[in-house]
């Protein structure tokens, strides 16, 4: 599958793959709820660091749509909310 | 899944709301494709302006620097004049400097990280609105109602999803260049107002300055006479008789005053 973190392009990680990043992501998930910016900010690099171990860069030049889009690797965690509004980030 | 989930469900409505639908499908084609050039450009300027603000602060860092070496330099002197007073209020503002200039090159840093990110997102966007113009072409080529919906819709939903994140990265990128760039026109107009620099330009209203100016020119004087001295001391020596010759024609000299 295509996961994309944003600000760095499209990486194609294997199906199962996907069970150890799961556990990743639960974490950045309970640091946004938890509002805590120092657990968020492991949790995201360690989710962002799975995919780039896990993942090869897609192919630059396809017109692929990625199958998981994450957040930047910088982002913090009122943007990562922002992301998850509707009215949030991303320029319209 | 949760997070990864959700942020890709919303951002991908977002992109594909973002893009325009025309009647005719070989319309949308050449209104994306446009929109594409449009962000191309954009993401261009931006890194343009990213480089700009970078090499202010770099031209900041090096006034600053500049400034930095000169209380050194003033401080050392001080001391060798025997003013530890003056010496510590050179190092003092010397030390106010320092972490100006930590704070300038934390900022460089990060606007130098924002450039090469923008940088890449340009090089993808590029590679990807090149196949976008070639698919396109080829569609409009071999156009069939029937199946052109389907590969138009392909092209616009990977191209689209590109654009959201690169317009996500230069809006990112211009918050992060307008909050430096408030800071560096404060220093700025610090260093305009000579605020900063009076503490360093000898003779320039900074009282360092002026007091080793003032206490180098009275050794100046110091030196010159000495030299004077020692030049005129060679002539007793011509004429021989060093230890008793020198002492008496100085009372002569007085005696003749």
């Amino acid at each position: 599958m295509i996961v994309r973190i944003l600000g760095e392009g499209q990486y194609d990680v294997a199906e199962d793959a996907l069970e150890q990043l799961n556990q990743y992501d639960s974490a950045v998930e309970a640091a946004v709820e938890a509002d805590d910016p120092k657990a968020f900010a492991a949790a995201l690099t360690r989710l962002l660091d799975g995919v780039r171990t896990v993942g090869v860069p897609h192919q630059v030049e396809s017109l692929d749509e990625s199958d998981l889009i994450l957040p930047p690797a910088d982002a913090s965690i009122d943007e990562v909310r922002a992301l998850l509004s509707d009215d949030g980030l991303i320029p319209g | 899944m949760s997070i990864m989930k959700r942020i890709s469900l919303i951002f991908r409505s977002k992109a594909n709301k973002a893009l325009d639908k025309a009647e005719d499908p070989r319309e949308t084609l050449d209104y994306s494709y446009q929109r594409q050039l449009d962000l191309l450009s954009k993401v261009r300027r931006g890194v343009a302006d990213v480089a700009t603000s970078r090499k202010r602060v770099e031209l900041q860092v090096n006034q600053l620097e500049a400034q930095s070496t000169k209380l050194q330099g003033q401080a050392e002197k001080a001391i060798s004049v025997g003013r530890e007073d003056l010496a510590r209020e050179a190092l003092t503002r010397k030390s106010g400097l320092t972490s100006q200039i930590a704070d300038l090159k934390a900022q460089h840093a990060q606007l130098q990280g924002e450039e090469e990110k923008l940088t890449l997102a340009q090089q993808r966007l590029q590679a990807k609105v090149e196949s976008f113009r070639t698919r396109k072409e080829t569609i409009k080529a071999t156009y069939t109602a029937a199946e052109a919906q389907t590969r138009i819709n392909e092209a616009m939903s990977g191209i689209g999803e590109e654009m959201g994140d690169v317009g996500l990265a230069i809006q990112r990128a211009e918050d992060k260049t307008a909050q430096m760039q408030a800071r560096a026109g404060a220093i700025d107009e610090l260093i305009a107002s000579g605020a900063l620099d009076d503490v360093s330009q000898v003779g320039a209203g900074d009282d360092i300055a002026r007091e080793l100016d003032a206490m180098s020119s009275e050794s100046d004087v110091e030196v010159e006479l000495a030299r004077l001295k020692a030049a005129s001391q060679p002539q007793a020596i011509e004429s021989g008789d060093i230890l008793s010759e020198s002492p008496e024609k100085t009372t002569t000299e007085d005696e003749q005053k």
